[in-house]
């Protein structure tokens, strides 16, 4: 789009047939309709040199004729008057819905796509007022701007549409500072990545007790209300506040991901943590309450205890079984945590991520053939960016890290019923604060 | 009731407006011009568009190809790539996205 608008070079663009919806969609949305577009199957990836020969000689995915019929035509077939047309059209969304039955507005909201597929709470006047009743931000004060992917143009949103959404999800009024903190991130937790991604949101300060946070006994799971709701109204936020989370057309994750459902969602144990809250560890003090949001959620490993004789071994295990594109945070019960301290000596969270950090090696042949690896980082090595640049110069059977020092966390929390632990894939975005927002 | 109506709230943000942007125009015809094949870096991308680029010599070989993958990650602008393509090509082909 940016050679054939901004630069004046007719263009084709050349796909497959997965994404159909999907790129025509961005392309209108970037107000380029008559883009032209050819289709191959899917995948690409991993196919040989004859197999996508087949390809090239084969048909369109969409319009049947020969591929190479429909790239030699995009590039010097005339436009029509039509589609040369420069037209601008406003975009807009109403503030309320035209008045139904309750049965009627649910099925809409569920036909729409506008919940996750479970019942919701309609956002009636009268809750959403209640919910904006507990934030001093006005109702039309804009939070931020969120979009699923790079290439979809980001929508924008305020106070009261994260009220709706937050009222939908089953959120109290008490929750909202929290929510809008969320959503003031800016990040999405329905991301359309074909790697199916989810996000994860911890909650540190004295905000934790004044909603009833649950950072003990399965405080990750489904068994405290403000845990599940906050979640929640993260992920329908998201997804309605963006412009969808649509299967095909603005969500393309192959297998999908029940993180999605509430974003792993959960306070740190802060009193049971032998080291610094989390948010404290990124400039806040104790006594702030704020949130701190990680997307990319797909990957978990898990183990019981850090064992006496063969902790190292057992941890560099788990660290290989990760993707390398995706750095991981340690998520541990406390006893695991004072555990790493016995073992390791690890008094501090930093003095842990550095053993990780030094810890987590693959040779660097293997760590290149990684298809992410390929996509996302050879590319900027060979570009001569650092630290990459210097990766590739490592010999095939040298250890190189796995992962930045900077991009591996850890976070405690569980109701010390026994030392599991667990290693989350997933991408630290930032962290903001609560007070603000209340 | 249930058969009451109610009102509520759209749950939608707010979209920006659209402006279309101006397509360039096509060829007259791709015989002695120069065809970029931009690599997207992606998924084994770079095999498909040389095989694209042997299709062009088989068929068309009074049209010039260059394969060209983009300097980093898809997600980066790279003007660097896009000017040389003003400056020393005709039309391009970009591939494969997903």
């Amino acid at each position: 789009m940016t050679i054939e608008a901004r630069y004046g070079v007719p263009t084709v663009a050349m796909h497959t047939d997965k994404f159909v919806k999907v790129v025509r969609s961005v392309a209108e949305v970037n107000g380029m309709p008559g883009l032209r577009q050819v289709f191959v199957p899917q995948p690409v990836m991993g196919k040989t040199a004859h197999e996508l020969r087949a390809y090239v000689d084969g048909a369109d995915q969409v319009t049947g004729r020969p591929v190479m019929r429909e790239v030699l035509d995009g590039l010097t077939r005339p436009f029509t008057d039509a589609e040369l047309k420069l037209v601008e059209y406003d975009r807009s969304t109403p503030r309320l819905l035209p008045a139904d039955t309750e049965d009627s507005l649910h099925r809409l909201f569920l036909d729409n796509m506008w919940t996750d597929g479970l019942p919701i709470v309609l956002p009636t006047e009268e809750r959403v007022a209640a919910m904006l009743a507990a934030t001093r931000r006005k109702p039309d004060e804009v939070v931020g701007r969120m979009r699923p992917t790079h290439f979809r143009e980001a929508w924008e949103y305020t106070v009261e549409k994260v009220a709706v959404n937050a009222v939908m999800a089953g959120a109290r009024p008490e929750y909202f500072p929290v929510i809008l903190a969320i959503a003031a991130s800016g990040a999405t937790a329905r991301g359309s990545t074909t790697s199916s991604a989810a996000a994860m949101v911890v909650v540190n300060g004295p905000v934790r007790h004044g909603i009833g946070m649950n950072a003990g006994i399965g405080a990750m799971g489904p068994y405290n209300h403000a845990n599940a709701t906050i979640g929640r109204a993260y992920g329908l936020l998201s997804q309605n506040l963006q412009g969808g989370s649509v299967p095909g057309l603005t969500y393309m994750g192959s297998q999908g991901n029940n993180y999605a459902y509430n974003n792993v969602t959960f306070a740190e144990n802060e009193e049971r943590s032998p080291w610094e809250p989390f948010h404290v560890q990124h400039g806040f003090a104790p006594t702030d309450s704020a949130v701190s949001v990680f997307t990319g959620c797909r990957s978990t490993a898990y183990t019981l205890g850090v064992r006496e004789k063969h902790w190292r071994e057992h941890v560099r295990n788990l660290l290989r079984g990760m993707d390398p594109h995706i750095p991981p945070t340690l998520i541990l019960d406390p006893i695991a945590a004072r555990q790493f301290i016995d073992r390791g000596g690890f008094t501090k969270k930093e003095a842990l991520i550095d053993w990780i950090h030094d810890n987590a090696r693959m040779p660097a042949g293997e760590y290149w053939d990684y298809q992410l690896i390929q996509n996302y980082i050879y590319p900027r090595a060979t570009f001569g960016e650092e630290p990459w640049a210097g990766k590739l110069r490592a010999a095939p059977d040298e250890l190189i890290p796995m992962y930045e020092r900077d991009d591996i966390h850890v976070v405690v929390v569980g109701g010390e019923t026994n030392p599991y632990w667990r290693i989350m894939g997933c991408t630290y975005q930032k962290t903001i604060s609560v007070d603000e927002w209340r | 009731m249930a058969s009451d109506k109610i009102t509520v709230l759209d749950p939608r943000g707010f979209p920006p407006v659209v402006t279309r942007k101006e397509l360039a125009p096509r060829l007259d015809t791709l015989d002695g011009k120069t065809v970029y094949l931009v690599d997207c870096r992606f998924d084994d991308s770079d095999v498909f568009l040389k095989q694209v680029q042997a299709w062009f010599a088989e068929h068309l070989p009074a049209v010039r190809t260059v394969f060209k993958p983009i300097s980093s990650v898809y997600l980066k602008d790279d003007p660097t790539t896009w000017e040389e393509i003003r400056a020393r090509g005709h039309a391009a082909i970009v591939g494969v996205g997903h």
